[in-house]
């Protein structure tokens, strides 16, 4: 009988449960169902990766000026930097884009310094974002003080209008949906009832059909002589939609908020008002933002619908170019690039809001 | 509440502002007010400014002849047809187009949601791909995209793409063989619907025999068996009574057969291709909605997977699902309305644009349009509230 006095060295785990090989079989080819799934997977990639990467990078042209500068063979980027400056300011005085990017900057520091958790004084940041900013952009944009050029609204367009599109509607329909929202939840029978009425409403036809309502009937309804900018009237159709359904994200927000909150706060002898500012509301806004994020997404790409009603938004300019006589033959770039930006955009913010749910969300981890 | 104590007791009674009943009759009172005021400022405005228009307000202009033609029509129009008609044409296209865009995307959207839980990484990774593309980009522009610079970049007819020379895609559409139904065929439907009422039968019976005995048999396949194989037996049995019309290239244009137009086929992809994205994010989570000791305790119970998933998880997931399932539905019938964008004669289109701008009624067109759509999100949400009350959970 033999006594071990060494401690065996530690061998590696054996070669197929550990590594790249390992991980292959357990995540790929588990079994000859996985294995066929796997195949097909791969050849699907193949099949429609070959072809784009091909079309998008290795045939394709990315200087040049004109069409004869495109071989054909790919993709043309050339008339997407041909008209790049159109596709972003519109048709935007050039001396003039100064403006545009001042604002594009500041409204990048203040959406960055609320998304970025670390940074302090996110109440007054907020306040500014939504208070002031739209009035320093407005003056800034239109001009007519301070020695600016006006620059009338239907020289507004690219994604620069598409972005005044999204953030006003948001920015207009936040109080209106907070008030919708309380509305619907109040005891009063005829407040609730107009709330219930008008949120259904808007939520139950097209967003479409409301701009054409706003295009067509809201001049019917102003009196003789008096005449709404086309922007406007769209701004006020997009509110009217949005703060809809951000009534109903704010309501899901109140409603998570637990009744003895409210009782507290009003056996401590706050009015209605005091109650919902200082108690119910501070703790429900923080819980709908994940919600009011996803409902800014589907704005944001709602927006496009605009086109329809004759303002060149960043898919209304792109659709725009793609007839021009001089660069006929184009729609696929047009379309991407548009896709592309618009991608950027909603892909980010949906992520964004999936890292807030996940931090607001704890404990029910599987 | 606790008691009110008498009003002696405190002194002066208090002024009425601050009695709450009496505070919220004067609020809903004032609101009562402005919103008769705002209602009439609007209408007193609109009646001047229709008056300066010249335009009579009204519904009679729905019998007065259209005067134009529509691309598809599921009923008999032509351009001495009324405009009662369009929106009759329009709303069928609406409808039609939403129907069998609720199917695909009910078809996608499930298949990528189960793919997206798959434990093959490859495949989960292929699904979420899908995903975040699709529902990332506007639904307008994906419109676009396979209106303009696909179905608009096919070739012309004489070099269409074909399957089997039955099947033609070209700029002008996509062409189908049309089945011709001769004498004899009328037993086939029937057929199918006495198949239907033995499945049904049979799946009671097979239930209440298992409740009873334990003992089932597997219903699903004799169901499926039922259903398409007695209509096939007749179909064999009566000698085939179907001739196909396939389109034949005629010219410069394909006649006969079915044709599809291609701002229907780009409309149609679009939604459902748009829409399958989120109802594969929704079953997806509906799915991981049900805890992981419902499965493990239906395992232990030494249910066979096969039975888990039927009797454990899908019926718990359904009841995740369907409510948000629903809400997209009505989705992809209100984005139906962005048919107006490519020329698709959908209600929007034909009635809210083309009769629109031939009448001026704006008012009486866009009410009527708005309310097509409010009367089918009622439906819609009260089916939902019926299916809710259905199935919610009876806890203790």
């Amino acid at each position: 009988m033999t006594v071990q006095h060494k401690m065996i060295e530690a061998r590696p785990a054996p070669g197929n449960t550990v590594g790249p090989i390992a991980w292959l079989r357990i995540n790929l080819f588990s079994g000859p169902v996985n294995t066929v799934f796997t195949l097909l997977g791969l050849y699907l990639l193949y099949v429609l990766l070959t072809p784009t990467i091909q079309w998008a990078f290795i045939n394709a042209d990315w200087v040049g000026t004109s069409r004869d500068d495109c071989s054909r063979e790919g993709a043309c980027w050339v008339f997407v930097n041909a008209r790049l400056t159109q596709f972003i300011y519109g048709l935007y005085p050039r001396t003039e884009l100064w403006r545009v990017n001042i604002v594009f900057a500041t409204f990048a520091v203040l959406i960055a310094w609320l998304a970025i958790p670390r940074l302090p004084l996110k109440r007054w940041v907020a306040l500014a974002t939504l208070v002031a900013f739209p009035v320093f952009a407005f003056f800034l944009l239109y001009g007519g003080y301070f020695g600016l050029r006006v620059v009338e609204t239907h020289r507004w367009g690219g994604l620069m209008l598409t972005l005044i599109l999204a953030v006003v509607g948001m920015v207009a329909a936040l109080p209106i949906g907070i008030l919708l929202a309380l509305g619907r939840r109040s005891q009063m029978p005829i407040v609730k009832s107009f709330c219930v009425v008008f949120i259904e409403f808007w939520r139950g036809v097209p967003l479409i059909t409301i701009l054409f309502m706003a295009s067509v009937m809201l001049p019917l309804f102003l009196p003789t002589g008096v005449s709404v900018d086309r922007l406007v009237r769209a701004l006020i159709g997009i509110t009217l939609f949005q703060s809809a359904y951000m009534a109903e994200v704010i309501r899901g927000g109140l409603q998570a908020i637990p009744r003895g909150q409210e009782e507290a706060a009003a056996a401590l002898g706050m009015g209605y008002w005091m109650r919902m500012g200082l108690i119910v509301l501070p703790q429900a806004l923080k819980m709908m933002i994940p919600g009011i994020v996803n409902t800014f997404i589907s704005l944001f790409k709602d927006t496009t619908l605009v086109m329809i009603i004759g303002l060149f938004d960043l898919l209304g300019i792109v659709q725009a170019a793609l007839s021009d006589s001089r660069w006929l033959g184009f729609a696929l770039e047009g379309y991407v690039f548009a896709a592309f930006m618009f991608w950027i955009f909603c892909f980010s913010m949906s992520r964004y809001s999936q890292y807030l749910e996940r931090k607001l969300h704890t404990g029910h981890k599987r | 509440m606790s008691v009110r104590p008498k009003a002696h007791t405190l002194g002066p009674k208090p002024p009425f502002w601050r009695d709450r009943a009496k505070r919220a009759l004067l609020f809903q009172v004032l609101l009562i007010a402005a919103v008769a005021a705002f209602l009439l400022y609007i209408i007193g405005n609109t009646q001047d400014n229709l008056a300066a228009r010249g335009i009579t307000t009204g519904f009679g202009f729905l019998d007065r002849t259209a005067g134009f033609g529509i691309g598809q029509s599921l009923i008999e129009y032509s351009s001495q047809s009324t405009y009662g008609r369009t929106f009759v044409v329009g709303l069928l296209n609406t409808l039609l187009v939403s129907a069998l865009g609720v199917i695909a995307a009910t078809i996608i959207g499930f298949i990528v949601g189960i793919a997206r839980l798959s434990p093959n990484w490859l495949i989960a990774r292929l699904a979420s791909g899908y995903i975040e593309i699709f529902r990332n980009i506007p639904l307008l522009l994906q419109i676009f995209f396979w209106y303009f610079a696909v179905l608009r970049a096919m070739p012309a007819a004489r070099d269409s793409y074909s399957l089997g020379e039955v099947i033609f895609l070209n700029v002008r559409g996509l062409y189908l063989p049309e089945p011709l139904f001769e004498s004899g065929f009328g037993l086939i439907p029937l057929t199918f619907v006495v198949a239907i009422v033995a499945s049904i039968a049979l799946v009671i019976w097979n239930k209440r025999r298992h409740e009873a005995t334990g003992k089932r048999l597997p219903a699903g396949w004799i169901s499926l068996a039922l259903i398409l194989g007695l209509p096939m037996l007749v179909l064999v049995a009566t000698g085939v009574p179907v001739t196909w019309d396939v389109p034949e290239l005629r010219g410069f244009n394909f006649r006969g057969g079915i044709t599809i137009i291609p701002e229907f086929l780009a409309l149609w992809l679009a939604l459902s291709i748009y829409t399958a994205s989120f109802i594969a994010e929704i079953v997806r989570s509906g799915i991981q909605a049900i805890p992981h000791g419902q499965t493990e305790a239906a395992q232990a119970l030494s249910l066979p997977q096969k039975l888990v998933l039927r009797l454990v998880v899908v019926p718990q997931a359904l009841r995740v699902i369907i409510p948000p399932l629903t809400s997209q539905y009505l989705n992809l019938i209100k984005n139906s309305s962005l048919a107006t964008a490519i020329g698709y004669p959908d209600l929007v289109s034909v009635f809210a644009g083309t009769t629109l701008n031939q009448t001026g009624q704006a008012i009486e067109v866009i009410s009527m349009t708005m309310a097509v759509y409010l009367i089918i999100s009622l439906l819609v949400s009260m089916f939902m509230n019926w299916f809710n009350a259905r199935v919610a959970l009876v806890e203790r």
